[in-house]
């Protein structure tokens, strides 16, 4: 995006594209603050999602609180019926998420008047011309194609309205998606409520790998083994996309941390490798921002934090304050959003979406963060706005402020970056912001530090083969964008198929055929006919055929009407035209064998005449036999003749 | 094939619950309890029958705990550290972090109180622990390749859950206590409707239908705020929980054991009367109270005393996702544990003009600071005392529900004049027979087994569910093995050509036909291909 921040301007980032922009150029000399568009932001969803007709969607996935960001877009769209399916805490966190988004809308909207245009004017032609190539990438994407995928905010009403059409699961919890598709979620590791997915259906099962993080400092581990053995997988990490690594750490054997990747059976409970080397470097990393921060409240500067990652929000958070405790500095630190308080008490109820560690504080009776003691103490201060009259009233500086919004363009951080970007003495702390030149343009000249940050949140090249490999699929669908990045090439224990944007790639059905569970009522009454040449035993089926939890059922089926309606039965075999005579006879039915047809010659239709006491007509083929009479009765008593020399099969 | 079931204890009584089930090859024990009212052998189920080599990790899959009351996890450390059990044990994350509480205070209220030999030790308890893998409800949780368990919503206590269990194609529920009815601060028990082939019930409450629990709650509230708007003082005996020194309840009469709202008297049981309703602690009745004095505006202080702790409080906070949805929903504001109206009371406060309402220690008024504060409060026709549902006897408790004399000996020298009023809590947590034939018939399991219940009423109820429901049911003793046949139902590949598309129910009538071919999996295959099968050709007539 790139729209201005109010009062002065500039632009913003959206959350969907500050994905894939990796590449942007350096910032041409004719961008300034004043060329960001003033107006409303807009959202750009997925590319040419408002060309797909709402209401053909069946099922939605949720893998993050993120992900749940852009669903308003979806749900408030006519004919949307699909069924959404999200963990509980990822639809609780990513509802604070929306409504804090929200009200930071309001205040736009005062500004520019809350009318809503269907095509606004910085979306025409001749004004895209007129913008530097940096934002006209940002708005029409590289060729120009993404035009269409800009969608105004959401109201607080359509945040409602899409949360109460979400189904909320725990994990490993299963539901079914119309009887045939059972869906399981398992966390991920990235974030709170984050997860994974397996799809069950009758004919296979289904992984889908989504951003995926060995370490995680408060969400519950990975849990990879739950992925295990399925017929596909899908891989849809694309952190990696951004990785600096090359290739020769993704397929190298003498990679220190594949050697740790042993068969899951040969690991320690805390799983995949939790690399001490990693965990150390991430705890380093922390150490060392909240260090910066200290040193510069020491300075007599302020720390200005705005709010992207809620992990990495609570790392920093426990860290300062752990620190400023230490060195005995009675620093306030501020926290300024409308949902905090809500999102703050809400952690400390959900240890069971929380990382072992922080479960074994419930288990030893202590608070599940430290913030709650901190609140307390008032040594936290949470406040739901900038102009909230308890902070005007314990407002001191310098100070430490986490607040959103990470675009830097709403939010209290403008107003906050407004007064600090001139002071030398004070630190702006982000976290990955793919563009951060862009991103502070609108505050420039900025004399205050800034400090980027990078926190893993996706399972890293170096990891993707050990890893799949540990899952062991059968086939592994694998992002086209990634290709070069991994190396599959001596791959032997599963097969990989490249899949790409707007493609649908097709992948062989593992399964032929699907068990079906019979009821044991039904299965007594079988009729069972051998056939002993053969060692086979058959019998017909006939019951009631019900598809339950992905699975198939056959039940006694006690209504008589259905069971009626299908009698005919199978027969094989041919009829030995002379072991009929004789069966007639038996019967005291005076028949014979039609002169010239008891040779079987080309047409083998043999014809035989009953005379007494019906009158009737036989033709004997090879595939069928046919009985000609007048009489009903007839007819049925010469069938039961015929059916006793046949093979019945059933 | 059959599902083996061993009943251990709750075998037509209530205590020690335990029962091993034999599923499809794997075994299962479903609570690990102790017999409150024994102190020999007894206490404990008779692990013996288990394994006779006692090498119980060959012997068991799994150990499932149901919620954290003692006749269910009572000899679960005892199991594990003493008998030596290693393998996995699985309970709800409340049941996790309020298990080792119970086993504790009662560890203490042995060796501290009554100077028997500890069973276990503090270590053996937190070792136990480390055994314990945590789970949430309706999570489907892969104990091995073939073993799926899930847990469900039960209502008795905060983390109460009732189990599932497959094993390939078996499947069966033991619910542990359960109650049917929503609660101010639990809900009802919930479950998904399963194709079980066996069912174990409590049954507590085979035969009674009880008023509702809110009427009761209801009446409490009203005598309380009776009294203290009319200036009384209201006197709420209770237990302790928690690892907190308690130091006011320090007296025990007699050999009874008072813990945590269970009462028994060594040899006898008096049945599992609970002190409060679904709780077992007092956190939950003040925050009964609590509700109640925010929603009627009262400004009247409510008290602890010194002694009592509300550590289980701080579990309670945290665990708030397992309460009533009501309470669920307004946490964010305010979470109901979080008691604003309660202060801590002082000694000297004993005899302050104004009302009040206090909780003190012991919950029978057998001696400690209940007994004081009784003695200063009962000869006032002002106040309130409240009792627990069952008092033993020689307490003072016991003596003011049971006569009407209103002079009381507390000790030789000291005789009150009983004049303050007297409220008996009766709320229970379990399910009423109709709660347990209403899960029964919603179920429709193939067979029924009855535990947690007094025999005679077991009998008529497992009469009713054989009648009415027309179901097999089955109420074993201790020790005794009951078998349930199973289904062997055949695990049969389908053909494509009869998979019906995306619809629940088909009325297709598919021309299937089962094929079973020596040495090779059962197979349905559409009829015409019978015959390719057989090599021969189809006759028509
Ligand atoms: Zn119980």
């Amino acid at each position: 995006m790139a729209f201005s921040p109010l009062l002065t301007s500039l632009d913003a980032l959206s959350f969907e594209e500050s994905n894939n922009n990796d590449k942007r150029q350096k910032i041409e000399n004719l961008l300034e603050a004043k060329s960001l568009i003033f107006a409303e932001p807009w959202y750009k969803t997925v590319n040419s999602l408002h060309l797909w007709n709402a209401s053909l969607i069946d099922v939605i996935l949720i893998s993050s609180p993120m992900g749940i960001m852009g669903l308003p877009f979806l749900t408030r769209r006519k004919g949307f019926s699909a069924k959404i399916y999200v963990t509980l805490a990822s639809a609780r966190l990513g509802q604070l998420m929306m409504e804090d988004l929200v009200s930071m809308h309001a205040e736009f909207r005062q500004f520019y008047g809350s009318k809503e245009s269907n095509f606004p004017p910085w979306l025409r032609q001749e004004e895209l011309e007129i913008l530097p190539s940096v934002l006209k990438e940002i708005l029409a994407g590289k060729d120009g194609v993404e035009l269409g995928g800009w969608m105004p905010m959401y109201s607080a009403a359509d945040v409602k309205d899409c949360m109460l059409k979400i189904n909320s699961l725990n994990y490993a919890q299963e539901v079914c998606y119309n009887g045939t598709v059972v869906i399981k979620a398992f966390s991920s590791g990235v974030e709170i409520g984050s997860c994974n997915w397996i799809l069950n259906g009758p004919k296979g099962d289904i992984a889908y790998l989504s951003s995926s993080c060995f370490f995680s400092a408060h969400a519950m581990a990975f849990d990879y083994r739950s992925l295990q053995g399925t017929s596909a997988l899908i891989y849809s990490d694309f952190s990696s996309l951004s990785d600096t690594q090359d290739i020769e750490d993704g397929d190298n054997y003498t990679d220190p941390t594949s050697d740790n990747l042993l068969p899951p059976s040969f690991q320690d409970s805390d799983g995949f490798n939790l690399n001490s080397d990693e965990d150390l470097e991430e705890k380093e990393k922390l150490v060392f921002i909240c260090s910066c921060a200290i040193e510069c409240v020491k300075d007599g500067g302020s720390v200005l934090i705005p709010i992207n990652r809620l992990g990495t929000i609570l790392q920093l958070l426990e860290e300062m304050t752990t620190l400023l405790e230490a060195s005995a500095m009675e620093v306030p630190v501020y926290i300024i959003s409308s949902v905090a308080e809500e999102l703050l008490t809400w952690l400390n109820i959900i240890p069971e979406w929380l990382c072992k560690q922080r479960q074994e504080r419930l288990f030893s009776g202590e608070l599940l963060f430290a913030h709650v003691k901190l609140l307390k103490e008032k040594k936290i201060h949470v406040v739901p706005n900038i102009h909230s009259h308890e902070l005007l009233k314990n407002w001191q500086e310098p100070c430490i402020v986490f607040c959103p919004h990470w675009s830097l363009r709403m939010g209290p951080v403008v107003h906050l970056l407004r007064r600090w970007c001139g002071d030398p003495k004070s630190l702006l702390i982000l976290e990955d912001m793919v563009n951060p030149e862009l991103a502070l343009l609108p505050f420039k000249p900025v004399a205050m530090k800034v400090l980027q940050c990078l926190f893993p949140s996706g399972i890293g090249l170096q990891k993707v083969q050990p890893l799949l490999k540990t899952l062991q699929p059968k086939t592994v669908l694998f992002p086209e964008d990634l290709r070069l990045k991994t190396n599959f090439s001596c791959e032997k224990s599963f097969l990989v198929l490249y899949y790409t944007e707007t493609e649908t790639l097709k992948v062989s059905r593992q399964k032929d055929s699907s068990e079906i569970k019979i009821a044991a009522d039904l299965a007594s009454q079988f009729y069972w006919k051998t056939f002993k040449k053969e060692g086979i035993n058959v019998t017909r089926l006939k019951g009631k055929l019900l598809m339950e939890n992905g699975r198939h059922h056959l039940f006694l089926d006690n209504d008589k009407k259905a069971s009626s309606r299908n009698s005919s039965l199978l027969r094989c075999g041919l009829v030995d035209s002379n072991k009929l005579l004789a069966a007639l006879s038996k019967m005291g039915i005076n028949a014979s064998m039609e002169h010239g047809t008891d040779d079987a010659g080309p047409t083998n239709v043999r014809i035989v005449h009953t005379e007494e006491p019906y009158k009737a007509l036989i033709e004997i083929g090879n595939t069928s036999t046919a009985i000609t009479t007048v009489d009903d009765n007839v007819a049925s008593i010469l069938f039961k003749a015929i059916d006793n020399i046949l093979d019945e099969v059933c | 094939m059959a599902i083996e079931t061993l009943v251990l204890g709750a075998g037509q009584e209530v205590g020690k619950s335990c029962v091993v089930v034999n599923i499809n090859g794997k075994r299962i024990m479903f609570d690990c309890g102790m017999h409150m009212g024994y102190n020999d052998h007894r206490q404990f189920p008779d692990f013996s029958l288990i394994s006779p080599s006692g090498d119980f990790n060959d012997a068991l899959s799994c150990i499932i705990i149901t919620h954290f009351h003692l006749d269910h996890v009572g000899a679960l450390a005892y199991f594990t550290e003493v008998c030596g059990y290693g393998g996995p044990v699985y309970m709800t994350y409340p049941t996790k972090a309020l298990s080792p509480l119970m086993l504790e205070d009662y560890r203490k209220v042995m060796v501290d109180r009554r100077g028997e030999e500890e069973l276990f030790t503090s270590d053996h308890i937190a070792e136990c622990m480390k055994k314990v893998i945590a789970v949430d409800l309706k999570q489907t949780v892969q104990v091995d390749e073939d073993l799926e368990i899930r847990a469900y919503y039960a209502g008795h206590v905060i983390g109460a859950a009732m189990f599932y269990v497959k094993v390939g194609d078996a499947e069966m529920v033991y619910t542990g206590d359960y109650n049917m009815t929503p609660d101010r601060h639990l809900g009802a028990a919930q479950i998904d409707r399963l194709r079980l082939d066996l069912l174990i019930t409590e049954s507590t409450y085979a035969t009674t239908i009880r008023d509702s629990k809110y009427a009761r709650e209801r009446e409490f509230l009203k005598a309380i705020h009776k009294c203290v708007s009319s200036g009384g003082k209201v006197l709420i005996p209770t237990f302790a929980l928690g690892r907190a020194q308690d130091q006011n309840s320090g007296k025990t009469i007699g050999t009874a054991r008072e813990m945590n709202g269970l009462y028994y008297l060594d040899g006898i049981q008096f049945g599992n009367t609970s002190f409060f309703g679904s709780n077992s602690t007092n956190s939950e009745l003040c925050i009964l109270l609590e509700d109640y004095w925010e929603r009627m505006n009262l400004k009247v202080p409510i008290y602890f005393s010194a002694g009592l702790t509300i550590q289980a409080n701080m579990y309670y906070k945290m665990l708030i996702g397992w309460t009533s949805q009501k309470i669920k929903d307004t946490y964010s504001t305010h979470n109901a544990f979080d008691f604003k109206n309660v202060h801590k009371f002082e000694r000297s406060m004993l005899d302050a003009p104004g009302p009040c309402v206090l909780f003190a220690t012991p919950g029978m008024i057998s001696g400690g600071f209940s007994l004081e504060v009784f003695k200063h409060w009962a000869p006032s026709e002002n106040n309130l005392v409240t009792l627990p549902g069952y008092c033993l006897a020689g307490t003072v408790g016991h003596k003011l529900t049971s006569g009407k004399s209103t002079n009381i000996d507390i000790d030789p020298d000291t005789q009150i004049d009983v004049r303050c009023q007297i409220h008996q809590l009766a709320f229970s947590p379990h399910t009423d027979s109709k709660g347990i034939m209403d899960l029964v018939k919603f179920l429709s399991p193939k067979h029924v087994i009855l535990v947690h219940g007094e025999k005679p009423k077991m009998d008529s109820l497992r009469e009713r569910i054989h009648s009415e429901l027309e179901i097999p049911c089955y109420n074993p003793a201790n020790n005794e093995t009951k078998c349930s046949s199973v289904d062997t139902p055949n695990s049969t590949l389908i053909d494509r050509n009869l998979t019906p598309e995306l619809k629940v129910e088909d009325e297709r009538v598919a021309d299937g036909v089962l094929v079973m071919e020596s040495n090779k999996k059962a197979k349905i295959v559409h009829r015409d291909e019978v015959l390719i099968m057989l090599d021969k050709k189809k006759q028509e007539v």
